[in-house]
């Protein structure tokens, strides 16, 4: 019963993660950019406007120009989000491949850091006046989830072990269709069903930076108008149209 | 000065103080444009007074506009409420209402976007924060969208490159379709339709203004330097704001021009089809517009079959020129062999020369040719700083590389005044601290936003002052010129503090050409 509620849980989490924020993407990508809107100083090749982009995703460089301690937590928590998603891998590769072995420790001290940095953004969130005014209730509610989810995460590793040889057999048998028993120990239910809850509001939700922050284009534009005409598919029709 | 009828916020001696004010919410809820006579709407295609269906109209335009743009649907997405841009826009820091923090203005439009256009904002508005696109709403849209000047500094310091201006651009598109218009702008864009320059000056008054100049030039340096109108196969076709045929210190700025051609022995003109480099079409985000404004110059050019488009001093019109011409009217290079409509205009063009061209870009290289020669000493009775204006600053470049656009207008300065000092360095370059009345603020109902959004430029103008002995600050741009000329005086400093950049180049250019 247990495990065929979060088989389907999960199929269906997933089906919806990867659909709508496919689906985001799809349009994103379709929406024409019609006018050369760079924020300046820009790099004036392509390669130059990844490399900016690539800085803003893995360093945050203008949230370190703009705030430090939004920067320090915001990059803490991203940074050690990855490094427990890595560690999480071992659960779906089979054999485990020697990185992640590495991987494990520093993911095990990543989760602490996580929500340690996710608490010291919801403090600021509510301690500083100007950020108080912009939440909404769905602010705090990500940040409950995301500190639920690492604080569940960490209940099970010290509070409430559970049989992880079992999960990751559970988890391999729905990537190939052939279900496993999942143990009913209810933290890692608890926990279980909270990361399927991030799963399907991620496309419906603010989290949608992750997609938003490569499709940027004062970000991504190379600045170059003066050498190359930029006409969106609808500017060019209304060109015809006017003449 | 006329009466104060606002307090004019102190310039704090602790500027830590500026910039973390507490939010005050409402502070500046009252201060709001006049709306656009039905008139000046309908002038503009939109309607003269508004309709019942209004909020269809609003909604099925916001449809429409999702879908043009890019940047308004992934910046509405992707917020995360950060509060990074909280204390960057100069209209928070000077009024401390909180609807002036970027992601507060943004969540004007956010929150309708939500309510209308997202499940999430569909089904769970409470959760979300989706509001209706009522009546009230479109008041608030009105005030708050007006309060914004465009000047990208929020987008900067955005994890994301959120663009406030993208955001109140369309804002102010959908509320002009619904009726909602704004005076100021929609007049003058109106004017520039019709007469061809946002002063409405006509043809004929156009030509004894600057025959008058002219004169003023003669008695000045006892030369013939012209500023020719309308001549036929001149070489450089100059656009320039149309402010420099008139205002303080703007005309300086213009005389300043007019030397460096003649010293350079170059052949200009003006166009009284083209007497405006300005393009309001931008301020309320209208492609449509912006298209029309800037199709005036690509005819003068046509017609007057000039090789090379030289844009005069401002800001706006530099980002529109730069960032748009080649876009909107194919005023520039590398469009495509089969691209006729551009191409009709490009094959006429100079390949040598970058198109336009900043007159900074021109001058300065003049100078770097050693075709210019300066006497800085012309200037010592001046200490000077430099105003980056934002839309030259964050959204346009001079010369080949990035940050030519800051470095180009300093070099200049540099070499026509000896006593040259930045401002503080948070408050200049791509930093810069907006003027107060750029994106269509430029208008006496909001003069207290004006003077209030103007208080973090001007605490580092008196920083320099106090610590430098800088005595005036060089501009490049109209809307700078005339807002700080109207506003220093509410915070005691002399209305004449501001020059035009050309106005310094010009007072050391040596003009010694026929002697040599
Ligand atoms: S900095 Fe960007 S993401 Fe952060 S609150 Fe402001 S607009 Fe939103
Ligand atoms: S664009 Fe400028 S005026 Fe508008 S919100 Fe951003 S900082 Fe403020």
């Amino acid at each position: 019963m247990v495990t065929a509620t979060f088989a389907i849980l999960f199929y269906a989490a997933t089906a919806i993660l990867l659909a709508g924020l496919g689906a985001r993407i799809m349009l994103y990508a379709r929406t024409p950019a019609p006018l050369s809107i760079p924020t300046t100083p820009a790099p004036t090749s392509r390669g130059g406007a990844a490399l900016r982009v690539a800085g803003e995703v893995a360093l945050f460089s203008s949230l370190f120009r703009s705030n430090k301690w939004i920067w320090l937590l915001g990059w803490a928590f991203h940074v050690a989000l990855l490094l427990v998603l890595l560690r999480h891998l071992r659960y779906f590769v089979e054999p485990v491949p020697q990185v992640l072995v590495w991987v494990q420790p520093f993911g095990l001290y990543a989760a602490f850091a996580m929500v340690a940095a996710l608490a010291g953004l919801w403090i600021r969130r509510i301690g500083v006046s100007r950020l108080r005014y912009i939440t909404g209730p769905s602010d705090h509610l990500m940040l409950a989830l995301l500190i639920a989810i690492g604080a569940s995460g960490l209940a099970i590793k010290y509070l409430a072990p559970t049989d992880i040889v079992a999960v990751k057999a559970f988890f391999l048998g729905l990537m190939r269709f052939d279900w496993q028993p999942l143990p009913a120990d209810p933290m890692l239910l608890i926990h279980l069903l909270l990361v399927a809850l991030l799963m399907v509001l991620f496309p419906f939700s603010k989290l949608l930076h992750a997609a938003g922050v490569f499709f940027s284009p004062t970000r991504n534009q190379p600045d170059t108008p003066r050498e190359r005409r930029r006409l969106a598919p609808w500017a060019a029709e209304l060109e015809r149209t006017n003449r | 000065m006329s009466k104060k009828e606002f307090d004019i916020p102190a310039v704090p001696k602790d500027s830590e103080a500026l910039f973390t004010p507490e939010p005050k919410p409402d502070a500046t809820a009252s201060v709001r444009s006049y709306p656009a006579s039905a008139q000046h709407q309908e002038a503009l295609g939109f309607p003269g007074e508004i309709p019942d269906d209004w909020q269809d109209r609003a909604l099925a335009h916001f449809e429409t506009l999702l879908e043009r743009s890019r940047s308004l649907r992934v910046y509405l997405d992707s917020c995360v409420r950060c509060g990074a841009c909280t204390d960057k826009c100069h209209y928070y820091l000077g009024t401390g209402d909180p609807k002036n923090m970027p992601v507060a203005r943004q969540d004007l439009m956010r929150d309708v976007y939500r309510r209308h256009f997202t499940p999430a904002g569909r089904n769970f508005p409470g959760l979300v924060r989706g509001r209706e696109l009522t009546r009230e709403v479109m008041d608030e849209w009105f005030t708050y969208f007006h309060q914004c000047s465009q000047c990208r500094r929020c987008s900067v310091y955005c994890p994301y490159g959120i663009d406030t201006a993208e955001i109140s651009m369309a804002a102010r598109e959908i509320l002009d379709v619904a009726g909602f218009g704004q005076k100021y702008v929609n007049e003058i864009l109106g004017k520039v339709h019709k007469i061809g320059n946002n002063l409405g000056l006509p043809g004929p008054a156009l030509e004894d203004t600057l025959e008058g100049l002219e004169e003023d030039l003669r008695d000045e340096t006892g030369l013939d330097v012209k500023i020719p109108l309308d001549v036929e196969g001149a070489d450089i076709l100059l656009v320039t704001p149309s402010a420099d045929f008139f205002a303080e210190p703007h005309v300086d700025g213009l005389m300043g021009y007019a030397k460096v051609f003649h010293q350079a022995g170059l052949s200009w003109t003006l166009s009284s089809h083209a007497a405006e480099a300005g393009n309001f079409g931008m301020f309320i985000g209208n492609y449509e517009q912006m298209k029309k404004v800037a199709e005036r110059i690509r005819e003068a050019a046509l017609k007057l079959k000039v090789k090379r488009i030289v844009v005069g001093e401002c800001g706006h019109a530099w980002r529109v020129a730069y960032s748009f011409w080649n876009t909107l009217a194919g005023i520039g290079h590398g469009a495509d062999e089969n691209d006729e409509y551009a191409r009709a205009l490009q094959n006429q063009l100079d390949p040598n020369y970058p198109v336009p061209q900043h007159i900074c870009e021109l001058t300065y290289d003049l100078m770097q040719r050693g075709v210019l020669k300066f006497d800085p000493t012309a200037n010592d009775h001046i200490g000077l700083t430099f105003h980056d204006s934002c839309n030259v600053a964050r959204a346009s470049r001079m010369g080949d590389k990035p940050g030519g656009q800051m470095e180009i207008p300093r070099a200049l300065l540099r070499a026509s005044v000896r006593n040259f000092h930045d401002m503080a360095d948070s408050t200049i370059g791509d930093a810069t601290f907006c003027c107060g009345g750029g994106g269509g603020l430029l208008t006496d109902e909001l003069m207290e936003i004006r003077v209030k959004g103007a208080l973090p430029r001007v605490n580092a103008l008196r920083e320099t002052m106090e610590e430098h002995g800088v005595t005036h600050m060089a501009a490049i741009c109209a809307i700078c010129k005339a807002q700080f000329t109207k506003v220093l005086p509410y915070y005691d400093l002399p209305m004449d503090t501001i020059v035009s950049l050309h106005q310094m180049v010009g007072n050391a250019l040596r003009l010694d050409r026929g002697e040599i």
